[in-house]
């Protein structure tokens, strides 16, 4: 069955806000800096009520009587349409681990993928927040002032890191190698008239803001790639699934669930 | 129904996270009103979030219990602003040591403002971070006197 265009819209918001928030909330605890455990955490919770709101609008708009947590937590892997970018481990297999163990996590490769999430979700929430759907435009209104807070603090870290030792240089430029081909898909899903905007519309704005965040830190933009975006279909990476199996392990283990 | 007695009822009800203040000083609880089922309490979330989000829900229920039915709504337009924290909740912020936010909501987050520390005056401050132990502040320290404070952060 064919999905609604604006639950599919909304799906690939909201998605990208949740799994984005998953990867962050595998920082908690192991940040470099308390300051930065903190802000981590923030952030990541920040994009979980977004996506809170989203996916509770999604369920409505669906009709299907599905709730956030059922959207959440009970989908399977093809249901999903956030963009591969955000469902990328926390540190990719070329750029360095923590060196504590565990899971691997690369703070370069965070503080990337966090300013070039923010800059973005910006320039799409001040676009939705004057969506012809009241719904959507009050999430964005609100959504907005706190990525503002994101893309500032992201982006400060891009400048440190980047224009900074020689190491810290070294270990943005391989993460941003990493990641460059995945923010194809930032600009791939279509728009649904009166509702909410092509992400193409964002792209030549987000291009022109993330060029002068990497002049002010000294790194080079990496050459374009054809990469084609899949997540906003359901295609994932093959790191989807690991993620889910984590995310959904509760309601799966014992379904229904509640606090 | 009483609307007075439960209005003053409802405002005495703390913010669970920052005790000091209470919802309406924080400009959380947007209107009470008597329908036809009963009370009707408007609230407006202030992160997305905000983890309080629900317990401030029961809080409110609990503090109206015996005045019969009480429906809580949430709303989210207008969002929620910093500008509606009251004068006297930003006395108490102040006083709890929390330095309430400097400028009006719309001005730029570009700038890191100047503060004072809330217990020994000094202008000499740090911002630590721009996150806190709750999402609606930063994290700061005096360099005078060494302790660390928060800022609410102008949302």
């Amino acid at each position: 069955m064919a999905m609604d265009v604006k639950t599919q819209y909304l799906l690939r918001l909201a998605d990208t806000c949740l799994i984005h928030s998953q990867r962050l909330s595998e920082w908690c605890g192991h940040a470099p800096v308390l300051e930065e455990d903190l802000a981590l955490s923030n952030i990541a919770l920040d994009l979980l009520g977004q996506a809170r709101a989203l996916l509770t609008y999604a369920g409505q708009l669906e009709g299907a009587g599905r709730d956030e947590d059922q959207l959440a937590f009970l989908r399977e892997e093809r249901d999903y349409r956030n963009i591969i970018l955000v469902e990328l481990p926390n540190a990719a297999a070329s750029s360095s681990d923590d060196g504590g163990g565990g899971g691997g996590r690369d703070f370069a490769l965070t503080t990337l993928r966090n300013a070039a999430v923010a800059i973005w979700l910006e320039l799409l929430y001040e676009r939705l927040q004057t969506s012809g759907d009241a719904e959507l435009a009050g999430i964005a209104a609100k959504s907005l002032k706190e990525v503002r807070y994101h893309r500032q603090h992201s982006s400060d870290w891009v400048v440190r890191l980047g224009d900074g030792t020689d190491a810290s240089r070294a270990r943005m430029r391989a993460a941003l190698a990493v990641l460059w081909p995945y923010f194809n898909e930032l600009f791939a899903a279509q728009g649904v008239e009166g509702f909410g905007p092509a992400w193409s519309e964002l792209e030549a704005d987000w291009r022109a803001r993330w060029a002068t965040l990497m002049a002010e830190s000294t790194l080079a933009l990496p050459r374009d790639s054809a990469m084609q975006p899949g997540g906003i279909d359901g295609v994932h990476s093959e790191h989807m699934g690991h993620l889910l199996a984590t995310m959904q392990h509760l309601q799966r283990a014992y379904p229904g669930g509640v606090w | 129904m009483d609307l007075v007695a439960a209005r003053e009822r409802l405002s005495q009800v703390p913010d669970p996270e920052i005790p000091a203040v209470t919802l309406m000083d924080l400009g959380i609880v947007r209107d009470l009103r008597a329908t036809d089922a009963g009370l009707e309490v408007v609230l407006t979330p202030t992160y997305s979030g905000c983890p309080a989000t629900e317990l401030i829900a029961d809080d409110v229920r609990a503090a109206l219990a015996g005045f019969g039915a009480v429906t809580i709504t949430l709303q989210r337009v207008p969002a929620w602003s910093t500008d509606w924290i009251s004068a006297a909740g930003r006395v108490k912020l102040q006083h709890y040591g929390i330095v309430p936010p400097q400028c009006r909501a719309e001005q730029s987050i570009r700038v890191v403002p100047r503060l004072r520390c809330p217990r020994c005056d000094s202008g000499a401050t740090q911002q630590l971070s721009r996150f806190g132990s709750t999402a609606c502040k930063s994290t700061w320290r005096c360099i005078d006197c060494g302790e660390p404070f928060e800022y609410f952060k102008p949302f």
